[in-house]
Formats: C-alpha cells, structure tokens, sequence
C-alpha cells in the first residue's frame, strides 16, 4: 500500500492539505481539492478555484498561477476523496486519510516525554507541535464521508496540551458518531487540572490506549526510559478513570515485560479495576527495537505460558482481554479466541509458509517489517 | 537518536525500604499470609514477615516487587503512590455510603409454625394484639424514608408476615410514593413460609414487584422435624408456595433460606440436594443464631461451631461437585467472603461487615414501634434483654435513635479494626465485628476472640477459602471465581483461556 509519492513543487511556500479528485469538479467543489491529472494537455485549461494541481507529466513553462507539482512518481494510488498533504520543499505528497480504510490517524507530534527501548516511532526533539496542529484541524475539515475509527497517535499527543483540546473539541463536533482513540503514554493525566480539562471536552465515543509494562515504577521506568513515568501514569490513569474515560492498557511482549507479565495481570485487576480492556501485543521489529535486540528479543513460542496465565487472570476476574500482532501459528490455541487482526492494511503480510496454512483467514498476519525477526515457531496450521 | 540509559540508574538503594501497614498469619506447615489494609495477599514461606521486618529483603530478591507493588513495602526508588492505596481503601469501604440499606418491619408476630430456632412467633388468633398498627407504619416508613441511600429494601417478616396482608398493603402503599417523591429505589421483600398464599396476594406481589423469600431447611423430614405447624405438612407447604410464586412471579423473584439444626448437621448432602431438586441456584449454609428459644433448646438445636464447619466443608465440596457437573449451585457465605477477598469492592452483609451492620445497615422495626439494631436484637429483647433496642418509631427521631446510649454502645465495639484479637489479624479485613453476637454469647459486646464461635467460624472458613484457591484444581478456581463475577462455570470457561 503507497502512502506517499513525489514530484516537482511549483507555486506554493507553505504546505498544503488538500482533498484529492481525480475528476474535474464543478467551480463551487473546487475549495481545498486538488485536481490530478496525466499531463495538462489532457483537459480544458480551466483550473480556476481548485486548491492545487497534481500532474504526472512534466510542467514548464506554462503560465499556471494554481499551486501544484509535477512530474510525480506515483499517482495510481490517488484516489477521490483522499486527504494528501503536499510539501513545498521536496515536492512529497502524503496520504494522510484514505475513507475506504479503517486505520486512519491523525499524527500529533513526534516529540514524546518518554524513550521506550522498544519504540516503533522512535520520537524527534523538533519542535512541530504547531505546524502538525494545523495541519490536522484543516485534515479534519476535509475528511469526507467521516471515517468509523480514527487513532491519535504520535509521539505523545498530550505534550500538544490545549491544541489537543481543541482538535478533540473539533472532531466532537465535526464527526460525532467517529470513534477516536488515542494512544499516550498517560503520564500527563496525573495533573488533575489537565486532566479535568481533557475529560471536559466529552467527545462521546472516545478512549484511551495507554501502555503499562510492569507491576513495580523501576521495570516500567526502565523500559520507557523515564524516571518517575510510571507513578505519573498510574496516577493518571487513576485521573481519567476519575473522569469516566474509556480505558485500554497496551502490554508490549517482550524479554523485559514477560517475567513479571502474571503480577502485572494482578496488579490490573486490584489496582486499576476500572479499565475496560487490556491489550497484550506482539513486540514490532522497527525503530529502536531492532537496536535493543540482545535485551528485549524472547521468541514469542517461549513465552505462551505465562501469557496464558495472565491472560486468564485477567478473563477469570472479567476484564477484555485482546492479542494483537502475534499470529496464530506461534499463539497458543487457547489463546486463539483473544487474537484480533488489527494491524493496518498497509501494514500487514504472510510469509512463503502461510500459503499453506489453513487458519490464515483468521491471522492477523505480519508487519511486514516483522518479517525480520520471526518466531521458530511459525509454520502452515494444518 | 536519543540514547539510552541503563538498568543501574533505575533501582532502590538496598535497605531503603520502609513498611506499609499489613499483617499476617501461619496459613500450613511451609506458608504464611501476609495481608494488607485494602485486603491485597501474599502467601510466602514461612519466615517472610520476618525478613522483612529485620530489613533483610533486597531488591533482587523476588518477592521484593511483589510487596512493593501490592503496597506493603516502599522504598526510595519512587513514590509509594499513596493515593492509590487511599483509593483502594475507599473502594472497600464504599458499601458504608448512605447508611442503613435494609429496613425490617415486623408486621405481625403471629405465625401458624413453632419452629425450634425461632423465639417470637405466637400462634395467637387474636388479630390485632401482634400486629403493626398504622401509626407505627406511618412513622416506620418515614424513619426508613430518612436514610441517605438512594438504594433501600424493605423487609416484610412476622412471624408470619402474610397473616397480616392488610398491613403489608398498607405500608406499601404508603412506602412506595414516598420513596418515588425522594427519588429512592425500593426494593420491597416479603419473608414467609407461603403457607397462607392465595392468589390475590401474588397478583398483588406481581403488581407490585415484591420478591418472596421463604425458607426451606432441606428435604421433607429435615423441614418437617426443624419447622413444626398443625398438620406436620410444613415441606409440603413450603414447596407447593414456591413452585406457585414462581410461575406467578418468575423463578428469580422467589428466594429461599435455610436454617441449619443438629438434625441437619448430619445431612449436608441431602439439604443441598433438595435445593438442586427445587431448581434453587443459590443456598446459604447458614448456622444457627445462639439467640432465644435456639439457645434455651440446645438440646435440639444447639451445637458447636465444629460440628457446623464439617457440616459446611462437606456441603461446600459437595455444592463444587454440583458445579463441576453443570449445575450451577452459589454457597452464598462462601461468596461473599470470596468477594472480600478476591475483589476490590467491600461488600455490605450485615452480618460480616466493619463497621459491624447492625444498625449501621440495617434497623429492625418490631410491631409495636420498637427499633432493633439486628433482627437478633429484637430475639434477645423477647428474652427480656434491652441493649439494643435503640429507641421506638413513635417517641424518637431518627437523629435520636442514632444517638441512644444503646447505639452508642454498640458502635465501640462494631469496629474489628480496633477490637482486641481482631486488630492484629491477618483475616481482619475480610472480616466483621458482631457485638450483638458476642453480646448474647459472652455477655460482653466486645467479646473474648479465643472462646468465640464467631471468630472460630470465620478463621476457618477463610483458611479453608484459601486452600481452596491456592490447591483447589482448575474448575475450583473458575467456579470460585465465577460466583464473585456472576458467571457460572461453562460462562466463565468460555471466557478463559481452554
């Protein structure tokens, strides 16, 4: 799945979020949509109130006042209705919404408070905050029709403070009936006034996803790279469920994470009892992972037992639990029933072995970067 | 890239560590429990407690974190994150919110039955002398209609309760748009032994949504033997009424409770059975109350408290067998101990609660206008002894009947966490304090720990709750759990990794 292309920017300084049509429109559609195009010898010259233009073929010359650029790579994944944003400097054309998906996000900062060992984002110290905010109130302008779900990621999108308010405020209003979730690491919402703040917008279908990693602060801080990170997110979470926010706690499966996985499933149950759903997740083989292999690498098939026991500690005390990123085949089969596929369409592959494999409806599959570093255990399921 | 730091830098000082508040208790020959404030466990080989107390427990060790994260040690790594302690402490002890929840209004003493344990019917035909007068009612309903809860149950019982059907009607009637205009839920619940049944009064209990609650001590000549009337056809009579109310009503409006006597000591068994055969899913082995005619008659009813924990062992192993093989059977005391012990919430049962529920979560309001702090108050008050009748519905406030010298009595010794043999037990919060039992037992409201069947009652069972779930086989475990979270065993299963 292509998600970004480039060309030869012309016309424009700043970058531009625009809805893609690959049809001409008439003059009162044309604001925020950018037309795309073969070459310009293909249509009538008549590009008046369109936001930009996309053109595969090469433009100069020509007299064209309409931002746009050309020479693009790539443009047979553009289709009506796309968001892209389009960049000044390099001429990069980026998707940021597809309506057809089900895994669109709104990127909120790279910046993060924390530095987990096993970041598959790893975070940025630029400042982007503004620029990024910007970008995603106009994205929200021109998502249409409004997508189901919709995930706030970054980065930590609470660093962004009261921009977050006011996006979160916009997609209450603009797209109601959108269930957003939002992936942080929690740890701002120990400030009660943040958080009193943030549960004040009441978004109706909203959560959020918040990873913990141990039972105990010096396991977790380790792991997230942070002193003092894990009171903060137990007191936040603590915080938002003060609020009645919807709760998901992420568990990240790894060498570090597995030896205390049974106590941190106890800790869940008698310490954050209010929390709807915890998610246990196959670790990803992407940015700082690959880096701290020799730490954090366990083959998924040495570790099923103890997450078949916090699995139903957590079950028998009657919390949802979910698993996520670990295929079926390296799963044990009484773990089958919480496996979900989520990873993204454009995320996800089988390898040479599963084209035999009779359960690969039901399989999550790969990332497609996870390929790298597979399991002993993968193989077709008879 | 940012760099990363290493483990050393994230690691409490050896010996930096301090108590959080916990006790404990030798469970067997290799265990011991440690218990904390909130009721959060550990169970450790013997000598734990000690080491850490001698300050000899070091972060590599394993159980270090354990305690640490169930809040009984901290250390200088980070905070003890108090505020989540004190959550967890008002977790357990919400069920003290809005005051008392269940009011018992005695509408009549008369009663047809002469049953061995009970210490207050009178099988009087003159209606009137025993029964609760309007203004009585009146002033009732108002009392209980002051109670904070938003929750309230109303308990009719007698004696007979049904022999008084025009009061019952009565008090509804002036009980329910009461509760309605203060916005209060009401839960209205008529404990009889359904002998005098007819249709009028379940049509009526439709209308009105009123729950049933009758007793059924087991099969036909346990029933029989332990609940006397004319005609010995007592089992008979209760089991017609149950089936009756049920196709009235609907299975789960109709309760039933059983009462446990020498007699049916012997037969565990053939009790739980004969709930199993009356399609009950809930049964509460409960013992006697050494109150009253039960205390006078213990050489028919009386017993001692071990006779009765084998009697509750063998029915609870037999009630898991039950379960295992696909018929869902609740032990109710078993629950709500699990409940305490398990879960996070407290649970308010009047008879095993701290601050203790008598009064605090249920009044008892006699015919006459007497107001008892626990049903078996007002069975010792037929005896004669007054300590805790808290005052009378027609003479005082509630504001009063809180402040009586008896109730204020009572309070001092309602509270395990300051009384002596409980303040240092491990099984205290999992516990309660029953000064009206010790009141009636040993003649001290505050009672002798070592001699008292309260005490030996609830050790044990809690001990044995606890080898449960730490040696019982899988479906123990899920069944156990299943009746703390209302799943029965093929729910819960089916939720559970298999």
């Amino acid at each position: 799945m292509r998600l970004h292309t480039a060309g030869t920017a012309r016309g424009f300084r700043k970058p531009l979020v625009v809805r893609v049509t690959t049809e001409p429109l008439t003059d009162i559609e044309r604001k925020d949509a950018a037309l795309v195009l073969l070459s310009l010898d293909a249509v009538p010259n008549d590009f008046r109130g369109y936001a930009a233009l996309i053109i595969q073929g090469k433009v100069d010359g020509q007299s064209i006042s309409t931002p746009l650029i050309h020479s693009v790579r790539d443009i047979d994944h553009l289709s009506s209705g796309h968001v892209v944003v389009l960049e000044p400097l390099n001429g990069f054309i980026r998707t940021l919404y597809r309506p057809e998906s089900r895994h669109n996000t709104l990127f909120a900062t790279e910046r993060c408070n924390s530095n987990c060992l096993m970041c598959s984002q790893p975070p940025s110290d630029k400042d982007d905050i503004a620029a990024l905010s910007e970008r995603n109130l106009k994205l929200i302008d021109l998502m249409s029709p409004a997508p189901e779900y919709l995930c706030i990621t970054g980065g930590e999108p609470t660093l962004l403070g009261d921009r977050l308010l006011t996006i979160l405020g916009k997609l209450r209003d603009v797209m109601p009936c959108t269930y957003v979730h939002m992936l942080t690491n929690g740890r701002r919402f120990a400030w009660a006034n943040f958080t009193s703040d943030f549960a004040g917008v009441r978004h109706p279908s909203f959560s959020v996803g918040i990873p913990l990693y141990a039972d105990h602060a010096a396991l977790h801080d380790y792991i997230v790279q942070a002193r003092n990170a894990f009171d903060q997110t137990i007191l936040g979470l603590h915080q938002l469920a003060r609020h009645g926010v919807e709760i998901e706690i992420r568990i990240v499966l790894h060498a570090l994470t597995v030896p205390r996985l049974v106590h941190l499933a106890e800790y869940i149950c008698r310490n954050l009892t209010f929390v709807d759903h915890v998610s246990f997740m196959g670790m990803e083989h992407i940015g700082y992972a690959p880096r701290n292999m020799d730490e954090l690498w366990i083959d998924p098939v040495d570790y099923q037992e103890q997450l078949e026991k916090s699995v139903a500690f957590l079950a028998r005390f009657g919390i949802d639990v979910r698993i996520y990123n670990l295929q079926l085949c390296v799963l044990k089969p009484s773990l089958w029933k919480y496996s979900k596929q989520a990873i993204s369409d454009w995320k996800n592959t089988f390898t040479g072995v599963c084209q035999a494999c009779s359960v690969r409806d039901r399989c999550g599959g790969f990332f497609h970067w996870n390929t790298q570093a597979q399991s002993r255990g993968i193989h077709a399921v008879a | 890239m940012r760099s990363f730091t290493g483990i050393a830098d994230f690691k409490p000082t050896d010996g930096s560590y301090r108590l959080l508040p916990f006790r404990f208790h030798r469970l067997d020959k290799l265990n011991e429990i440690l218990v904390n404030e909130c009721g959060e466990f550990v169970v450790a080989p013997l000598g734990t407690t000690e080491t850490i107390v001698r300050k000899k427990l070091l972060p590599t060790d394993n159980i270090y974190p354990t305690l640490k994260a169930k809040h009984f040690i901290y250390d200088d790594y980070s905070s003890a994150l108090l505020d989540v302690l004190a959550s967890k402490y008002r977790t357990k002890f919400d069920f003290i919110h809005g005051s008392t929840k269940l009011h018992i209004f005695v509408v009549t003493l008369r009663c047809d039955h002469s049953c061995h344990y009970c210490q207050v019917s009178r099988q009087t035909v003159n209606k009137g002398e025993f029964d609760m007068p309007r203004e009585v009612a009146e002033a009732a309903v108002k009392m209980m209609l002051e109670t904070p809860s938003p929750h309230i149950t109303l308990e009719l019982q007698g004696g007979e309760p049904l022999l008084a059907f025009d009061t019952i009607k009565y008090i509804v009637s002036i009980a329910k748009p009461g509760a309605a205009r203060l916005s209060k839920e009401l839960d209205i619940v008529i404990t009889s032994n359904l002998a005098f049944l007819t249709d009028e009064i379940l049509d009526y209990c439709n209308a009105e949504e009123i729950k049933l609650s009758s007793s059924l001590d087991g099969p036909e000549f346990i029933h029989n033997a332990n609940r006397p009337r004319p005609g010995g056809d007592s089992y008979r009579v209760a089991v017609e009424g149950i089936k009756r109310a049920r196709r009235a009503l609907g299975a789960n409006r109709v309760a039933a409770l059983m009462t446990t006597t020498q007699l049916s000591l012997q037969h565990p068994r053939e009790i739980i059975d004969e709930y199993v055969r009356q399609s009950f899913h809930t049964i509460f082995l409960r013992p006697i109350s050494p109150y009253g005619f039960a205390v006078k008659s213990s050489h028919r009813t009386g017993y001692d408290m071990d006779a009765f924990l084998e009697f509750y062992v063998t029915g609870l192993n037999h009630i898991i067998d039950l379960n295992r093989k696909g018929y869902s059977l609740t032990e109710i005391y078993t629950k709500i101990l699990l409940q305490k012990i398990l879960m996070p919430e407290g649970t308010g049962y009047v008879d095993l609660q701290s601050p203790s529920g008598a009064g605090l979560n249920v009044l008892v309001y006699n015919y006459d206008g007497d107001v008892y702090a626990t049903d078996e108050a007002r069975m010792l008050a037929e005896m004669q002894d007054y300590t805790f009748k808290l005052g009378n519905v027609l003479k005082h406030s509630r504001a009063q009947i809180f402040t009586s010298p008896a109730f204020v009595n009572l309070l001092q010794a309602a509270c395990n966490q300051s009384l002596p043999g409980c303040s240092d037990c491990a099984f205290q919060p999992y516990c309660g304090a029953d000064p009206v039992y010790h009141h009636a037992t040993q003649g001290d409201m505050i009672g002798h720990r070592a001699t008292s069947g309260f005490c030996k009652r609830n050790m044990r069972v809690i001990e044995h709750l606890f080898s449960l779930l730490q040696n019982g086989d899988p479906d123990t475990q899920d069944i156990l759990w299943g009746w703390v979270t209302d799943r029965n065993l093929a729910e819960i299963r089916a939720d559970i990794p298999q």
